[in-house]
């Protein structure tokens, strides 16, 4: 397990309900420094709940979330200093019509970090040039592909240097060609150091840039371990299950 | 369209665009033959009817319209800078109006509370009832500091109507914004404000501009409404120019003057529509 550094984000017994939907029932998860996690499970499980609880987006109703050592879910702590720490790519993108690609950009740099405009230009440039796509700067979002609008949500994220990267589902919408490419970005971001937390539906992605595979089901990680183990090797019934359904 | 000059249109393409110009030529030539038969046979009536040469000397005198126009114009004048001023103070009170209503948290809830019951009053009071309490009531208070032109306050009164319904409109538009915007903005670490300055508000407004374009129409021709104070606005100068020798011709040039005013900001408003189609609702409206 190459989990060596500090514990940046530890979940205890995370719980979240919506009505009667219990959805988190006691989720208990660490991510170390510079590790990738990925969590795999069933369409419903609570993938895209447990991310938005990380990010605050949603109150959870018990247990504690401490990003690098720090409560986060204590009330008192200023949640949008918190949320300005991480980044997150939305399974839709989320960008904003309104904005040009490279506003989208620099508007947490501007606004937020206190960035000046020029500075903020030339970071959300060298951005885009990254994710390969410097000549869409004055682009409307509307006007781009799904996999140049995914690639424009990652730049939009990791301009602010965020300590975390959250990414929702990130190549559910590409072709296979574009999932190549968008690996290949968070391969580079992860041998960057970069600390990560995804999920996906795609197994082998999962195993690609995976360094613990997290199985969520019930509410709780039913298995973690090395992509290897958990995805060839499952030790857990339901996991063994899932990924048989998975496969088919 | 224009043919791109890399190939030959085929004799099938061709041929194509041939019967689309015959179409086009039919479809003109029938729609003004149709138009031209259409009034042909409705000015016949009018002009054949028993009453019309009296009619005519009545409402449509060009002497009389000659002579009223200067004194129309400029009750017109007044109108349209009414119109204008109130325009931009409806647009900030019913924006205001707006976000007040929709903030969340318990804090804020004498805010919602507040805009909800403006809204209600202001929207079931009939608009002439407000301009009659506040054009006769408030300068009798003799506020100081406040003065007390029937102008004034008749404007007021069209600011406080008409900002209750823009406030709905933008409220709409503030509501039509998909939740995964806010979330966006806010994961990151945009506040609350910053969010509905930046992401929510520019969206809500590009969205209603076409309904608030409507308003601003409507609120041009509801300015004559406070004529009942006494001001002297277009209809009420006309309605003084009447009164010498009951011709009515005043009003036919009042109304032709409104009507002018109006069809440029119709056709405003379906272009800045059009365009919006492209990314709002996709598509030529
Ligand atoms: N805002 C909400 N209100 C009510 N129920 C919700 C809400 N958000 C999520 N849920 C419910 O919580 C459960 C988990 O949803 P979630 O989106 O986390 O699943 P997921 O694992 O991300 O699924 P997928 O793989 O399909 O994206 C679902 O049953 C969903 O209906
Ligand atoms: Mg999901």
């Amino acid at each position: 397990m190459s989990g060596a550094g500090d514990p940046v984000l530890v979940l205890e017994e995370v719980r979240k309900s919506f009505g009667a939907t219990e959805v988190l029932r006691g989720v208990d998860l660490t991510v170390h420094e510079g590790q990738v996690v990925v969590l795999i499970g069933a369409s419903g499980s609570g993938k895209s709940t447990l991310l938005r609880c990380v990010d605050l987006l949603e109150v959870v109703d018990d247990g504690r979330i401490r990003l690098d050592g720090e409560d986060v879910t204590d009330p008192r702590v200023d949640a949008d200093a918190v949320r300005a720490r991480m980044g997150v790519v939305f399974q839709a993108y989320n960008l904003f019509p309104h904005l040009s690609v490279l506003d989208n950009v620099t508007l947490a740099p501007v606004r937020v970090h206190g960035v000046a405009a020029g500075d903020a230009k030339e970071r959300a440039m060298a951005m885009l040039e990254r994710v390969g796509l410097p000549e869409k700067a004055s682009a409307r979002p509307d006007d781009l592909s799904g996999g140049q609008q995914q690639r424009v949500a990652i730049a939009r994220a990791l301009v602010n240097q965020p300590r975390l990267m959250l990414l929702d589902e990130v190549t559910s919408a590409l072709d296979p060609e574009l999932v190549g490419e968008v690996l290949d970005l968070l391969r580079e971001l992860k041998d960057e150091g970069m600390t990560m937390v995804l999920n996906t539906h795609e197994m082998g992605f999962a195993r690609q840039v995976a360094d613990t595979v997290c199985f969520l089901h019930g509410g709780v990680v039913h298995e973690q371990g090395p992509p290897g183990q958990v995805l060839g090797d499952p030790r857990q019934e339901r996991t063994r299950q899932f990924l048989s359904r998975v496969h088919a | 369209m224009t043919a791109a000059p890399s190939w030959q249109p085929s004799a099938l393409e061709v041929e194509r665009r041939r019967y689309r110009r015959s179409r086009a030529v039919r479809s003109a030539a029938v729609s003004g033959a149709s138009t031209v038969l259409v009034v042909g046979v409705v000015l016949t009536l009018l002009v054949t009817s028993p009453g019309w040469p009296r009619v005519r000397e009545t409402f449509l005198s060009w002497d009389k319209a000659v002579a009223a126009f200067p004194a129309v114009v400029e009750g017109l004048w007044l109108n349209i800078r009414v119109m204008l001023v109130c325009g931009v103070l409806i647009a900030l009170l019913g924006l205001t109006l707006a976000v007040m209503r929709t903030v969340r948290g318990p804090v804020a809830f004498p805010l919602r509370l507040f805009a909800t019951v403006y809204v209600d009053l202001f929207r079931g009071l009939p608009l002439l009832l407000v301009i009659f309490v506040l054009g006769f009531g408030a300068p009798a208070l003799r506020l100081s500091g406040l003065p007390s032109s029937a102008l004034f306050w008749g404007a007021c009164a069209l600011v406080l109507s008409y900002s209750a319904y823009v406030a709905e409109v933008f409220r709409a538009g503030i509501e039509s914004v998909h939740p995964s915007q806010r979330a966006a903005a806010r994961s990151l670490g945009l506040s609350y404000g910053q969010t509905m300055r930046h992401v929510v508000l520019p969206q809500a407004v590009r969205r209603v501009v076409p309904p608030l374009m409507n308003d601003l129409v409507s609120l041009q021709k509801d300015s004559g409404l406070i004529a009942v104070l006494g001001v002297i606005d277009a209809i009420r100068a006309a309605q003084i120019e009447t009164a010498t020798d009951f011709n009515f011709t005043p009003y036919v040039v009042a109304g032709a003057l409104f009507v002018c005013l109006t069809i440029p900001m119709a056709r405003l408003t379906d272009h800045v529509a059009r365009k919006q189609g492209f990314h709002g609702a996709g598509g030529v409206l």
